[in-house]
């Protein structure tokens, strides 16, 4: 089995706003192997983007606030760590892409100047030319045409998707194990979009990167992963080999959802989940989705379900799959 | 623990220790003011007293603030002067925002138009003259007194105002919630005052309570080369240059009037960063 | 004919720094009461562009718009009060297209105040109908909008649009920035407002699985041009036009059967070329892998290949 590259246990966050605290995250589970291209699906509002920003230990720490968990980087927590280890664990460990190319880069730096700024701060390298060199080769690697003519240019004289492939090029500059994708490609063109995606598997490939992509999109994630984790509302709610979910998605939010996605079939789109995303503040008792699950029992206002597992690596957690120890 | 629309702007605003710093300095100014004939220790000070046998005393307890050469008692005066700085700038404020507002909601929204060219040309030609130079202008005009001097500095003030509004209606006038009140066919009354007004007035709220203490300053730069409230009305600029004569020997004559106006400054600086916080869009 | 809007030969250039920017050039097409008529294609095509324009927010350099018969082709202000209720426009963000300083009742007032639909008392009535509309609770009205999420503000948008009882309904990408089971809520209400009034739609959409869902027939646009024209199942199941087929391969779908629908793999090279700079001759050619000779010298014209079906193309000797 092959080793295990991040092990994110149990992560609890919260944020503090006037009078009281937004339970943001209630317990976050998901594993990270090495070489391996993980999916993380959710909407608006689930706490994605919360979760990476803990693991990457860029989380703003008043008003969030880490309430508990441990995120396991290589056997070492990073919650844990001081600010010189999580500067070694961003320069070398993990590295992230954002959803907006354009807000991700200084409009008023070329785009040399800010490459070249941040090879010099992960190499450590001095002198002009070898950082040049560098430069150019990271350019290249993305297939951005022309690199010389790129380096000398603005943000705001290239394309989206150029942009996002200058986003790419910095986060990569230096080798990493984990590569986080924040919905890639969401704000560009479906075209331009698959090429982004084409690209990231690829570095996966050629420089034994582990990804994590995250999107909104479920056909995204059926093509460019391997695993999936399903996301609502700051919990994991089912767990699977990609393939495996979208043949038998389980956990009745996954269900929903793929009946929301509007199908080329032409066969219509289901009438939506009825209810909202809760309220951080005042978030349900035990299972987070029972208000808008047309299963609901009893237990599900109880107590929150475990991953419980069905299959080889499928794992839902809702108590229509089991039973924890009490039950 | 309840959560009021109250608490939550209480705790948007006191983030920032400062800004409840500034609204204690405020409300102490203003409340000051308008108790002075109560608070005030020696309140008939502040018309026509002498009394030579208490003139230039130094701070003691009976006079915190020390007397001047006519035996008047500091700290009351500055009381009763701090109503003449309040008024004026409530006053300027009050004719300055209106106008300079609705040229610059005019200028922005009608941009590239006559309307626009003729409304900011004008603005330009003010701000171009150096602000105290064109105080002083007026002023000398006219009779010295504090009406005059209100006149003045807001004859001054307008066009920051107007700039400020011309900006932010230049960029609100393409925005979808416009465009969508356009197409829907309101008017241009609407459009300027209940689309894109209420979108500036966090701006110009921060702006007001800054230019508060700007104006209280201006207010006290006139009226101490003689030119706002005349004698024997105090008047905080003018006890400045009172006792400037008398400078190093009775320092509090005039050391003690040049910190409170200090003070108002800072307080409604303080206060004004504290108000740009409670407007953010932020959720608390 | 029935026919609610007709739009011939529109063309709309925009004179730029840069030079001229052809951002719309011969555009026809018809939509029908009850009719959901489906404007796709990518950034630089154009799409929004023919939306603004039937709106009036844009001057039409060129061609004629035509609404229950009556020429209409003139900028919105000059437009009749009695027209403006008749279009109506919902955007595609719905954080910008709401005053954020205004309630929801105040917004959803303002298009009765302006065209006098119900007399002041009871004003308070119609605003709670019209949330109703939307499967949105009355007291939503007193809130505003910062404490609406995504889907809830785009919803008010639509009440307000329906609040003046138009003909028909242009929607610009009004699901694009929402999440899918939020999507699925409002094209749902959309549908079934369409169904009790017959409503016209131009929907603009880049994603197709969306469009294939809802519109009843679908043009498609690049770089200014409609490329092809069908009715939505001829057009997904038959596409003609290397770029329909180039978009369909690269949709992200979630099932085995629907892989089987798309076309065969067309992996896109190249950037989307500005509209400033557009190629001679077909405008796509640079990026079809079916480009002969005569696609680089000439621009094809539309051409019936079968009942309501057009496409613009060489290849079926336009």
């Amino acid at each position: 089995m092959p080793d295990v590259l991040l092990d994110v246990q149990d992560l609890v966050v919260h944020f503090q706003v006037y009078g009281g605290y937004l339970k943001v995250l209630d317990g976050v589970t998901l594993q990270v192997r090495h070489q391996e291209r993980v999916g993380l699906v959710g909407e608006t509002g689930c706490g994605k983007t919360t979760t990476m920003k803990t693991i990457m230990g860029i989380l703003p720490k008043p008003p969030g606030v880490v309430r508990g968990g441990r995120i396991l980087f290589k056997g070492r927590d990073v919650l844990s760590m001081r600010p010189p280890e999580l500067e070694h664990l961003r320069r070398s460990g993990i590295s992230m892409i954002f959803q907006d190319p354009t807000a991700a880069l200084n409009p008023v730096f070329t785009v040399g100047e800010q490459l070249e700024d941040a090879i010099r701060y992960a190499l450590g390298k001095r002198d002009h030319a070898s950082v040049r060199e560098v430069a150019l080769s990271a350019l290249q690697n993305v297939a951005l045409p022309d690199p010389p003519r790129i380096l000398e240019s603005y943000p705001v004289q290239l394309s989206g998707g150029m942009r996002q492939r200058v986003c790419i090029a910095l986060a990569l500059a230096c080798p990493k194990e984990l590569l986080i994708a924040d919905e890639p490609g969401t704000s560009l063109d479906v075209t331009i979009q698959d090429q982004i995606l084409r690209l990231i598997h690829r570095l996966a490939e050629e420089r034994k990167m582990a990804v994590i992509l995250i999107s909104h999109s479920l056909g995204v994630i059926r093509e460019w992963t391997e695993r999936v984790y399903v996301m609502y509302a700051g919990t994991i709610v089912e767990e699977a080999k990609t393939g495996e979910l979208f043949a038998r998605p389980l956990h009745p939010y996954t269900e929903a959802l793929m009946r929301c996605v509007p199908k080329l079939t032409g066969t219509g789109i289901a009438e939506g989940i009825p209810g909202r995303i809760p309220d951080y503040f005042d978030p349900p008792s035990g299972c987070r989705f029972h208000p808008r699950c047309p299963h609901r029992m009893d237990i599900c206002r109880q107590r929150k379900p475990q991953l419980f597992p069905v299959d080889r690596g499928h794992r839902v957690a809702c108590f229509l799959f089991g039973r924890d120890s009490h039950g | 623990m309840r959560r009021t629309r109250i608490g939550r702007w209480w705790y948007k605003f006191s983030r920032n220790p400062l800004s409840v710093v500034g609204l204690i300095i405020v409300v102490g100014v203003v409340f000051c003011a308008v108790f002075a004939p109560w608070v005030a220790p020696y309140p008939e000070h502040a018309g026509p007293y002498v009394n030579y046998r208490e003139a230039n005393q130094p701070p003691s307890l009976a006079h915190p603030f020390g007397t001047d050469i006519f035996g008047r008692d500091v700290l009351s005066r500055v009381f009763f002067a701090f109503r003449s700085s309040l008024l004026m700038g409530i006053v300027v404020l009050s004719i300055v925002v209106p106008v300079g507002v609705t040229l610059g909601l005019l200028a922005g929204y009608f941009k590239e138009s006559w309307i626009d060219i003729l409304i900011m040309r004008i603005t330009d030609i003010f701000l171009s003259v150096p602000p105290l130079i064109l105080a002083l202008a007026i002023t000398s005009v006219l009779k010295p007194n504090l009406t005059n001097a209100m006149i003045a500095v807001s004859v001054m003030w307008w066009p920051w105002y107007t700039r400020l509004v011309y900006g932010m209606a230049t960029s609100l006038r393409n925005e979808y919630f416009v465009q969508s009140a356009e197409l829907i066919g309101a008017s241009k009354f609407h459009i300027l005052f209940r689309e894109i007004l209420p979108n500036c007035v966090s701006t110009i709220l921060t702006k007001m309570t800054l230019d508060m203490g700007w104006v209280i300053l201006i207010g006290a730069a006139l009226s101490f080369v003689g030119l706002g409230e005349q004698p024997p009305k105090p008047a905080l600029g003018t006890m400045v240059a009172d006792g400037a004569k008398y400078l190093p020997e009775y320092w509090w004559i005039s050391v003690f009037p040049g910190l409170a106006i200090m003070l108002i400054v800072l307080g409604f600086n303080l206060l004004g960063d504290g108000i740009g916080d409670l407007f953010s869009l932020e959720e608390a | 004919m029935d026919e609610l809007l007709v739009v011939e030969g529109l063309r709309k250039f925009f004179a730029t720094s840069r030079g001229i920017v052809r951002a719309v050039q011969d555009v026809s097409f018809a939509i029908h009461p009850g009719e959901t008529f489906g404007l796709v294609g990518e950034s630089g095509s154009g799409k929004s562009t023919v939306a603004y324009m039937v709106m009036g927010m844009y001057r039409p350099t060129g061609g004629r718009i035509l609404f229950k018969g009556q020429d209409i082709t003139m900028p919105h202000a000059r437009r009749p009060l009695v027209l403006k209720k008749e279009l109506q426009i919902v955007f595609q963000d719905p954080g910008s297209s709401l005053n954020p300083r205004r309630s929801v009742r105040e917004i959803l007032e303002l298009p009765l105040r302006v065209h006098h639909l119900v007399d002041r008392r009871k004003l308070r009535e119609r605003v709670e109908e019209l949330l109703n509309i939307v499967e949105l609770p009355p007291d939503y009205a007193e809130k505003y909008p910062r404490a609406l999420g995504g889907g809830e503000k785009q919803m008010v948008a639509i009440a307000r649009a329906l609040a003046t009882e138009p003909s028909l309904l242009v929607l610009d990408e009004p699901t694009s920035a929402l999440d899918v089971s939020i999507q699925a809520k409002i094209i749902n209400t959309l549908v079934r407002i369409q169904k009790e009034r017959r409503l016209g739609y131009l929907f603009i959409t880049h994603d197709l699985s969306l469009m294939r869902n809802i519109a009843h027939r679908v043009a498609i646009m690049y770089l200014g041009r409609i490329m092809e024209l069908a009715p939505a199942q001829v057009f997904f199941e038959r596409p003609l036009h290397p770029y329909t087929q180039m978009l369909l391969s690269s949709i992200p779908v979630i099932s085995e059967e629907e892989e089987r629908l798309k076309p065969a793999k067309i992996v896109s090279t190249g950037e989307i070329p500005s509209p400033v700079n557009l190629p001679p001759g077909c405008v796509f050619h640079p990026r079809c892998r079916e480009a002969r000779e005569v696609c680089r010298r000439e621009e094809p014209g539309m051409r019936e290949v079968e009942v309501g079906h057009l496409v613009r193309c060489h290849l079926y000797g336009a």
